[in-house]
């Protein structure tokens, strides 16, 4: 996936995704409290921690699902705040939200493209596909099926491929281990390892905290809303309090 | 899974329906009228196996057997008036039935994208036709149109489209002003604002046209060069009335299933959260669902007063609720179940009409509704759903 110059991915060297002390919250509770992180190009980042931490909200902050209350959030150093999801989503970032949210009543070829549906570049929509073809052959098998009959794996690799059926310069993956057998586990995560080799930002979320680390080269540990620690993943796996609390040993 | 605790979220919806053609114009899952099945089935063990099988039986055989009745009844037209009154009967109830289809697709799109009930659809209906009377009278299309049959032409490739803007304006602005703001309050803020913008809408027609019938010079409007085909006169309004809607609703299923935005209209129906990760705008969205539903129905509207030659303030209310009854019937938020439920109305209206008497022919309309509801909620072409997490 060539960027297209043309963005606002101008290489200024301000970080891809960059939150400034935001706080987030659900009607009255707290959802995020002065989170502050930064992604930056070519980086995979892995947020962990326990359900309710607030990496979900995190990832629905970043692609404008939900607006912060205090604090700023920065795509390639211009503050995103207040922009509505679908013109974030025009300006780069790819999301397979929690859940996965596909179309189901529409085919697997419709689903990814609806997630070209901001691009006019005919060309390079072809070609996009064809790699999203080429990272999952199943779903070529699958085409014309509706994405609500795809088993759960499959449907992983929707939401997956259609989140980089955009294009993007920043890809936002929450869980995309759930619910999969351990063997596809390994095999999204080498395709997740392949997208950013091709020089897509990745800031993922998984539950498998080692398995995260190892795929990223920073980590945010998140708990009940605030950032508790962060770094490289190799301190990280190194740390005792990550390895008790999150890594089981 | 992180389920953020205290989120006011929904848990993630299963998906899937296995067993829908491929690109089917569906916007809506239709499990959604549907009573949940643990509870349907301790409903049915409470009651006795007579009432058990008989409830599951018409719950399966519900088209059949309501085309079934259907067909008895144009039988016994036939028998109490022969040829010349069934295909006479026919003839009414496809007209009607066109003008039911066109409508009912408009509250089907739209529950299909905002699950509203658009009360106030009736009445952009009864609006419609009262815009085309306006534009009738402004163009003088009364004389263009008994001229010849190129200016009666022309004069309906007028009077159509601007309607149609005219209703499809309407539409865009009434959820702009009433039901945008309400989008995720709950599910009866924004119907009673419905109702509200129905009734102020019934009282500005009531004040501007008058409590009586308001006449719309179709005897001028459109010479009814009838031909008779077994001693049924057909007229040039009916074939073109028929046509019309058949037509409009071939155009939309087409428009739904492979343009842009009719892409972006069935995935905001599915999953909106999703449709706006697409860079889908959800507002645009929603506004051509509104002016193309309302556009329809004033096509409908002028098929109306060029068929009936007049219409009422109230028009508008009564027949909405009819339309409303064939989109149930065909499955809330099927488009081709609309369309289909809207013919089938048509023929109960008329033919039960013709047997009970035409008093009795609204009574029949809703009693349908009522045992669709309760028989048949996902509507005639509802299918049993498989769903995979």
């Amino acid at each position: 996936m060539t960027s297209n110059g043309a963005s606002v991915a101008a290489s200024n060297g301000a970080p891809v995704i960059e939150l400034r002390d935001v706080d987030v919250f659900y009607g009255r509770v707290a959802a995020l409290r002065k989170v502050s992180l930064e992604v930056h190009p070519g980086e995979i980042v892995a947020l962990i921690g326990s359900n309710g931490a607030g990496k979900t909200s995190t990832l629905r902050t970043i692609s404008g699902l939900i607006s912060p209350r205090n604090g700023d959030v920065l795509l390639f150093g211009k503050s995103i705040r207040g922009v509505g999801a679908a013109h974030i989503a025009r300006l780069g970032v790819g999301h397979a939200p929690e859940g996965r949210r596909l179309f189901a009543r529409m085919t697997v070829r419709e689903n990814l493209d609806m997630g070209a549906y901001s691009r006019n570049d005919r060309a390079g929509i072809r070609r996009d596909l064809e790699r999203v073809f080429t990272l999952f052959p199943r779903l070529r098998e699958r085409a014309t099926q509706l994405a609500g009959s795809l088993s759960g794996g499959e449907q992983q690799m929707v939401a997956i491929g259609r989140a980089l059926m955009s294009d993007p310069k920043a890809l936002l993956l929450d869980e995309p281990s759930l619910g999969l057998a351990p063997i596809l586990v390994d095999a999204i995560f080498e395709v997740i390892k392949e997208i950013n080799s091709k020089g897509t930002t990745i800031l993922l979320i998984e539950q498998n905290a080692l398995l995260a680390l190892k795929t990223a080269s920073r980590g945010y540990v998140l708990e009940t809303g605030s950032v508790v620690l962060s770094g490289p993943s190799a301190d990280l796996i190194a740390s005792p309090d990550i390895q008790r609390a999150y890594l089981g040993m | 899974m992180t389920i953020q605790s205290g989120t006011p979220e929904a848990p993630l919806a299963p998906l899937g329906d296995t067993s829908s053609g491929v690109g089917s114009p569906m916007l809506v899952d239709q499990r959604s009228l549907a009573p949940r099945r643990d509870q349907s089935n301790e409903l049915v063990r409470s009651v006795g196996p007579v009432v058990r099988v008989a409830y599951g039986w018409i719950s399966k055989h519900f088209a059949a057997v309501l085309l079934g009745m259907i067909l008895v009844a144009i039988i016994a037209t036939f028998k109490q008036g022969g040829l010349d009154l069934m295909g006479q009967q026919l003839r009414n109830a496809l007209v009607l039935g066109a003008i039911y289809a066109l409508v009912a697709i408009g509250y089907t799109m739209v529950y299909g994208i905002i699950e509203l009930i658009n009360f106030a659809h009736g009445d952009v209906f009864a609006a419609a036709g009262f815009y085309a009377v306006f534009i009738a009278s402004t163009f003088h299309l009364d004389s263009l149109a008994t001229g010849s049959f190129g200016g009666l032409i022309l004069a309906l490739i007028i009077v159509f489209p601007l309607s149609m803007l005219g209703a499809g304006i309407t539409g865009v602005v009434i959820e702009f002003v009433a039901y945008r703001r309400l989008r995720d309050s709950p599910r009866l803020a924004p119907l009673i604002t419905a109702i509200g913008v129905s009734f102020l809408i019934e009282g500005i027609m009531l004040v501007i046209e008058g409590p009586d019938n308001v006449a719309t010079n179709q005897a001028d409007w459109i010479t009814g060069t009838a031909f008779t085909i077994g001693g049924v006169s057909v007229a040039w309004t009916d074939i073109f009335v028929v046509g019309m809607a058949l037509f409009l609703m071939f155009a939309l299923g087409e428009f739904v299933r492979r343009t842009r935005l009719g892409k972006a209209m069935r995935s905001t129906a599915q999953d909106r959260t999703a449709a706006l990760l697409c860079g889908i705008n959800i507002n645009r969205t929603i506004s051509a669902t509104f002016f193309i539903g309302s556009a329809l129905a004033a096509a409908a509207a002028v098929i109306y007063s060029i068929n009936y030659g007049d219409l009422k303030w109230n028009l508008g209310f009564h027949l909405g609720i009819i339309a409303f009854t064939a989109a149930v019937l065909g499955g809330i938020g099927n488009i081709v179940g609309a369309g289909v439920g809207g013919f089938i109305i048509g023929l109960i209206y008329v033919f039960g009409g013709s047997i009970f008497g035409g008093e009795w022919s609204e009574s029949l309309i809703f009693a349908v509704l009522v045992l669709i509801l309760t028989f048949r909620p996902v509507g005639l072409f509802g299918v049993e759903v498989t769903t995979r997490a």
